[in-house]
């Protein structure tokens, strides 16, 4: 018989048991829907990662406090009076001696009450920083000017707002510019606000207020308490070929300063490629669970299909041994149910690939989980639906192809 | 030249080996000529089905030749046994065997589109399906499911099913078991008028008066052939 023939045929018997016929796709369509959702979730998570780089600023090394050596026995080998940690003069340090760089900047962030006016906001996140903190971070001023060396040396009482909040606390960004905020029980001076960035990862950068990191230390975060702890040192390499040499020369640089053994020192460096690898195992994790998922329904579905061909054919049993006296061949028998088969994995891929385009656009809708459709993962959803129906209708086919005629006719 | 239509000899089925085996069939030599109209009969056990499903090419002989319209068919494979069952044989079975999801003209249609000879389009096929429901009476049932026919119609579009390949023979397998007395006339008269047309058929079944409608009368017994002679005195339906 032909194929467009035999196609026919097997559509009308699964045309036979609509419900069982559906409820045997499930399998399929749990398996297709997760390699699509699987494919979609690491290419969100992958657009999510080279935004948080844009964010973070190209070519960028972090300098963080290395706790490896804690207790007494660190004191011993550091500068008297020298507080663990990173300061400010790190900074200044690494600002004057390395070469290469773009900028360095740190940041030291504190929750406080921000007024303006008539308008207070709770819980506004303050943030310590630099003069090369829009250099480090590729985030560009709109209005007015950033702060200053000049300001982080005297410790002058400016901010720079985020584009949001100056909207929020004066109704416009270049209205904000010379008017005073309270930061706390503190009073500032607005002499900037930033362009918009948006929210990057869990940072909501335009409802941040900057100001210099020296102010933060002394009136926010008493020094006496670790306070003129800078936290991260962010340094930008000039060249993404440079950072190698940057990142020695900062080694150097932090060794001579806290006078500790170059084998253990009490800081260690950070790049992008290792914060990439560390967010992305976590999407991995969900990866991995996904492609399990979508594997082992796709072998049950699998097998659900077998079983219901097995099924089938039983029932047919007679209808087999009529086409066989008809003059069917036992290839027409096996191509018809291999189809069967075929026809409803395929179905399954079908719905399976609206499950997954609409799930993955559910998750990003609500917020669950960043996704990005990969069109390639279509035709490969659909193309593993394809091989388990072959794979799993081959047997059943093949025990209806091979059916003896007479004691097929026979049976009731 | 082919001097029969269906040309036995020696012709035996063994069912088994050593001990349990069981002889259905010790020996039989048969010839059938074109057109002619024979009945098999025989108690059950006598291997007439046995012989039927020979005679059919759904099962090979152990020993003998069967030699079907100038061709050996004892010793086919399953693919080419298939081919003969499509392209020279006609069956026609007790309980009908329609497929009930499938209209009159989709039942008779289902040969021709195993014909992998011929490959005849959908509108011929059709076309062919027709003109064999109308051959039997059915020209104005063309869409009615079997569920819609009487047991009557039912055997009548069978019989148009394995008319429409144009068969060497027509097997009809006890065609009346399941019908009254008034539908096995008329299929009776149908096969007579088949006949008269030129067909060749071999009909077996247990019921003497439906054997009376055949010109030759074959009874079997033990899996021998123990008569073999003509019907004179035939009925006519």
């Amino acid at each position: 018989m032909s194929l467009w023939r035999t196609i026919k045929v097997a559509w009308e018997g699964l045309m036979l048991n609509k419900v069982r016929s559906f409820l045997t796709t499930l399998g399929v369509i749990i398996g297709v829907g997760a390699v699509i959702v699987m494919m979609a979730v690491s290419a969100g998570a992958e657009a999510e990662i080279a935004d948080q780089i844009n964010a973070l600023g190209a070519n960028l090394i972090m300098v963080m406090p290395s706790f490896s050596r804690a207790g007494f026995g660190r004191g011993m080998s550091m500068g008297p009076g020298r507080m663990p940690g990173l300061t400010y003069a790190d900074l200044n340090a690494i600002a004057q001696n390395v070469t290469g760089i773009n900028g360095v900047s740190a940041e030291r962030v504190t929750n406080q009450t921000v007024r303006a006016g008539n308008t207070t906001l709770e819980e506004v996140p303050i943030v310590g920083t630099t003069s090369g903190f829009p250099q480090v971070r590729e985030y560009r001023v709109a209005v007015g000017r950033f702060l200053t060396d000049v300001d982080n040396e005297r410790a002058v009482k400016v901010a720079v707002l985020g584009y949001d909040l100056a909207q929020e606390l004066f109704g416009d960004a270049s209205a904000a510019v010379g008017q005073s905020i309270k930061i706390g029980s503190v009073k500032f001076t607005v002499v900037g606000v930033m362009s918009p960035k948006g929210v990057v990862g869990n940072t909501d950068y335009d409802g941040r207020v900057y100001i210099p990191i020296t102010v933060v230390f002394k009136k926010f975060t008493p020094a006496r308490f670790g306070g003129d702890n800078v936290g991260v040192i962010y340094v930008s390499a000039a060249s993404k070929e440079g950072m190698q040499n940057v990142m020695e020369q900062i080694t150097r640089v932090l060794v001579r300063e806290h006078e500790v053994d170059p084998a253990s020192p009490d800081f260690s460096l950070m790049t992008q490629d290792s914060i990439i690898e560390a967010r992305a195992s976590t999407t991995e994790t969900f990866r991995n669970l996904l492609a399990w998922v979508a594997g082992v329904s796709l072998i049950v579905g699998g097998i659900g299909i077998m079983n219901i061909m097995l099924v089938s054919v039983t029932e047919r049993t007679r209808e087999i041994g009529l086409r066989q006296a008809l003059g069917a061949r036992p290839r027409d028998i096996r191509l018809q149910f291999l189809l069967e088969a075929v026809m409803l994995s395929l179905a399954g891929g079908l719905v399976g690939v609206l499950a997954g385009v609409g799930g993955s656009y559910l998750f990003n809708v609500l917020g669950t989980m960043r996704t990005a459709l990969v069109p390639a993962s279509i035709p490969l959803a659909f193309g593993a639906a394809a091989l388990v129906g072959i794979f799993f209708g081959y047997y059943p086919a093949t025990r209806a192809a091979l059916l003896d005629p007479i004691e097929a006719l026979r049976r009731e | 030249m082919t001097e029969h239509r269906i040309a036995i000899r020696d012709l035996t089925r063994v069912y088994g080996t050593g001990e349990t085996a069981v002889h259905a069939l010790r020996g039989i030599n048969l010839t059938v000529r074109p057109g002619e109209f024979v009945a098999i009969m025989g108690p059950s056990g006598s291997g007439k089905s046995t012989l039927l499903n020979i005679l059919g090419c759904l099962d090979r002989p152990t020993n003998g030749t069967y030699v079907l319209d100038g061709e050996d068919v004892s010793r086919l494979s399953r693919n080419q046994l298939a081919r003969v069952r499509n392209r020279k044989i006609g069956f026609v079975f007790q309980s009908y065997n329609l497929l009930p999801r499938l209209t009159a003209v989709g039942n008779v249609m289902l040969p021709l589109l195993y014909n992998t000879e011929q490959r005849l389009s959908d509108e011929e096929c059709y076309q062919r399906a027709v003109a064999a429901l109308e051959r039997v009476g059915l020209g104005d049932r063309l869409r009615h499911r079997p569920n819609q026919l009487s047991g009557g119609q039912q055997q009548r579009v069978a019989m148009a099913r394995a008319l429409v390949n144009n068969p060497s023979i027509i097997l009809a397998d006890e065609p009346t078991g399941n019908l009254d007395t008034h539908a096995s006339r008329e299929i009776m008269r149908l096969l007579q008028q088949l006949h008269a047309q030129g067909a060749t058929i071999v009909m077996v079944t247990h019921e003497p008066d439906i054997g009376d409608y055949a010109e030759r009368v074959l009874h079997l017994l033990d899996g021998q052939i123990a008569s073999d002679r003509p019907n004179g005195a035939r009925r006519r339906a």
